[in-house]
């Protein structure tokens, strides 16, 4: 561990990977690069290809081209040496329920040279289960199954973490508290790789990004990059909705949304009746309050909702839709 | 890199803790006084027939056997055969021993005789057909393999395993076989001598090369020749659990090849190369006794070699898979 954070060190590298299954060319070429202590996301919707990429990353699939470098070792000809740098957890944290926790910690660590009971005792108490740790695994709950899975990733002090959709299937309790301790990770040099399928986990999580649709990477770059691209949504909600509407759309700096045409969480917008959905520039809001009020028109709510990751794709594959 | 003896630590605990070994065990435990019961029956049964003294009947037929041998009429190789046949009566004799009434390495012997062909596979089954499908249909396979050590070496540590497992689960057998049995039948037998050397050639059996061995010495043969079996029935059941995802797909894929060669056996078959068939050449302690092999031209070394090639491909074809596979879901 350098301790020193980000660095322009190259932990993962990964050069064109191509994969067919039968016929089929799944994954159709991915490359990108993960450098030391930074949080990378990766971020694509279900049946993507991510969960095959994250895969071969690990040494579960061969690539039929390409290759993967972790630490300038290659995962699929040097495993034992590339897979010693890389801690991970692929889909689900399945461990054996019917050993205990210590126990599963104990059977991977045989897996490993050098790591002592003190290590194991130590990602014990980072992931907070000393309590429980000599109980059944079959008898944890799931939020419990991901610690225990998160401590058997870091038993090999790994320069890089891999983690499938961390979040699935925790409380918004645990998913803060998963957000503050992937950020300390990194503060202190180790990369971590994290898929997603929710630009907004990976917008609170991530430094960079890498979109993958349909078995390509259609973008890499800074997460706010990528998200200034998409355009943020500006939504009204007033008291004369009519009279309103008609006056925003006369304004030549607003654009209006239709109700088909936007990619908004339907759940949000149940919350908000007679929404008037816009994009306008951020500074231009208040003298739209005032021209509002100056009308006698009330305004209740000016919301700006951050764009989906179907806008964001609607822009990066310029208008075709996902799957 | 993770030493060898440490992979091997970590999958016989796993096959212990999911308590594999110990469903063989209370099987072995509840069967065994079952057949001993059984046994029990037929030997009072037969107490009861032959009322009269053993000892002057076993000197009749000593008396009978010898008178032979004198004679002209009688073939050398039979002559050696009666002469070994009155050894043994002898040593009943000299011994105090009724050969009517069992003990407990007579069961013990009977008992393999009758198990080597079912009962033992079946517990073998128990473990070798959960050892790679069971990390898959459990998932962990994905935590095993992304680990830093070839696949190669995770598959040697549960063909490791499993040996052992193999071995123990003889060993059980045969001393709860020979601890239960004995409760009833008593503890004594390791000395008394039986037939081996048997060499069926066609239709005829070849005496002359039969000699009596210690009871003690024939089980050991037949622990020997049993492991072998079960041990090909193992390897080709790690086979199939590395081709087939599920567990229960794969206990009853093999369990399904190895009833098949029961019936294949049993129909004394004019087949003649169905012995090349692993599942028919498993009865490998026949050979000892001396019965005629179920197909024409089949030998103890026949059934070794046929059983030793079919192991031998069946661990190219598990190597070759499992370092090689994608592992999907």
């Amino acid at each position: 561990m350098n301790g020193q954070g980000k660095s322009n060190e190259t932990v993962l590298s990964v050069q064109g990977i191509k994969k067919k299954i039968g016929r089929k060319e799944i994954i159709k070429g991915v490359s990108f690069e993960v450098r030391a202590g930074e949080i990378f996301g990766f971020l694509g919707p279900n049946g993507s290809g991510k969960t095959t990429t994250i895969r071969m990353l690990v040494d579960l699939i061969k690539p039929t081209e390409g290759r993967i470098l972790v630490c300038d070792q290659d995962v699929n000809r040097n495993p034992e040496l590339a897979l010693g740098h890389v801690g991970c957890i692929v889909e689900n944290p399945e461990m054996y329920g019917y050993l205990t926790g210590w126990e599963n910690l104990e059977h991977f660590a045989r897996m490993q040279e050098g790591i002592t009971r003190e290590r194991i005792t130590e990602v014990v108490e980072i992931v907070g289960m000393d309590k429980r740790i000599h109980d059944k695994v079959k008898t944890y709950s799931l939020g419990m199954r991901q610690r225990l899975g998160i401590a058997q990733a870091l038993l090999g002090n790994p320069r890089l973490l891999i983690l499938d959709e961390p979040t699935n299937g925790l409380d918004p309790l645990g998913i803060k508290e998963l957000r503050e301790f992937i950020r300390k990770l990194a503060d202190r040099g180790m990369s971590l790789f994290i898929s997603s399928h929710l630009l907004s986990e990976i917008q609170l999580m991530c430094d960079r990004v890498a979109i993958i649709a349909r078995g390509e990477v259609i973008a890499v770059g800074d997460v706010d990059d990528l998200v200034s691209q998409a355009d943020t949504y500006t939504v009204w909600q007033l008291d004369k909705p009519e009279e309103g509407r008609v006056m925003l759309a006369s304004d030549p700096e607003v654009k209006m949304v239709g109700d088909t045409e936007h990619q908004i969480d339907e759940s949000l917008l149940t919350g908000m009746p007679d929404a008037i959905i816009t994009v306008m520039e951020q500074e231009h809001i208040p003298r739209r309050v005032q021209d509002f009020v100056q009308a006698g028109i009330g305004v209740r709510s000016v919301q700006r909702v951050a764009p989906s990751l179907e806008e964001l794709f609607l822009r990066l594959t310029e208008g075709e839709r996902i799957g | 890199m993770a030493n060898m003896m440490n992979l091997v630590q970590n999958e016989t605990l796993k096959v212990w803790k999911k308590r594999r070994f110990a469903v063989v065990v209370l099987i072995l435990l509840i069967l065994i006084p079952v057949f001993v019961y059984a046994q029990m029956k037929i030997a009072q049964n037969s107490a009861e027939k032959f009322k009269g003294d053993w000892r002057s009947e076993l000197q009749n037929r000593i008396t009978d056997n010898t008178r032979a041998l004198g004679s002209d009429r009688i073939p050398e190789e039979w002559k050696k055969w009666r002469r070994a046949l009155v050894q043994q009566l002898q040593y009943y004799l000299d011994h105090d021993i009724n050969p009517q009434s069992p003990n407990a390495v007579t069961f013990t012997r009977g008992f393999m005789d009758n198990a080597v062909t079912m009962f033992i596979p079946l517990m073998v089954l128990a473990i070798a057909s959960d050892l790679v499908s069971g990390e898959r249909s459990s998932g962990t396979i994905k935590m095993l393999l992304t680990r830093p050590v070839r696949r190669w070496r995770i598959l040697l540590s549960k063909l490791v395993t499993l040996t052992l497992y193999v071995s123990f689960i003889i060993v059980a057998t045969v001393v709860l076989c020979y601890l239960i049995s004995g409760l009833v039948f008593g503890y004594r037998g390791w000395g008394e001598p039986v037939f081996v050397g048997f060499q069926v050639s066609g239709a005829n059996v070849n005496t002359s090369t039969v000699h009596a061995i210690p009871q003690a010495l024939y089980v050991l043969m037949q622990a020997g020749l049993a492991w072998f079996a079960s041990m090909v029935v193992a390897i080709l059941a790690l086979m199939v659990s590395v081709l087939v995802r599920s567990t229960a797909a794969s206990f009853v894929t093999m369990m399904a090849a190895i009833i098949a060669g029961a019936i294949l056996t049993n129909m004394a078959s004019s087949w003649n190369s169905a012995k090349y068939l692993f599942n028919v050449n498993l009865e490998l302690t026949t050979y000892l006794q001396g019965t005629p092999p179920p197909i024409e031209g089949m030998t103890l070394g026949f059934s070794l070699a046929v059983l030793a090639v079919w192991a031998a491909a069946g661990l190219a074809v598990s190597f070759a898979f499992f370092t090689k596979q994608d592992i999907l879901n």
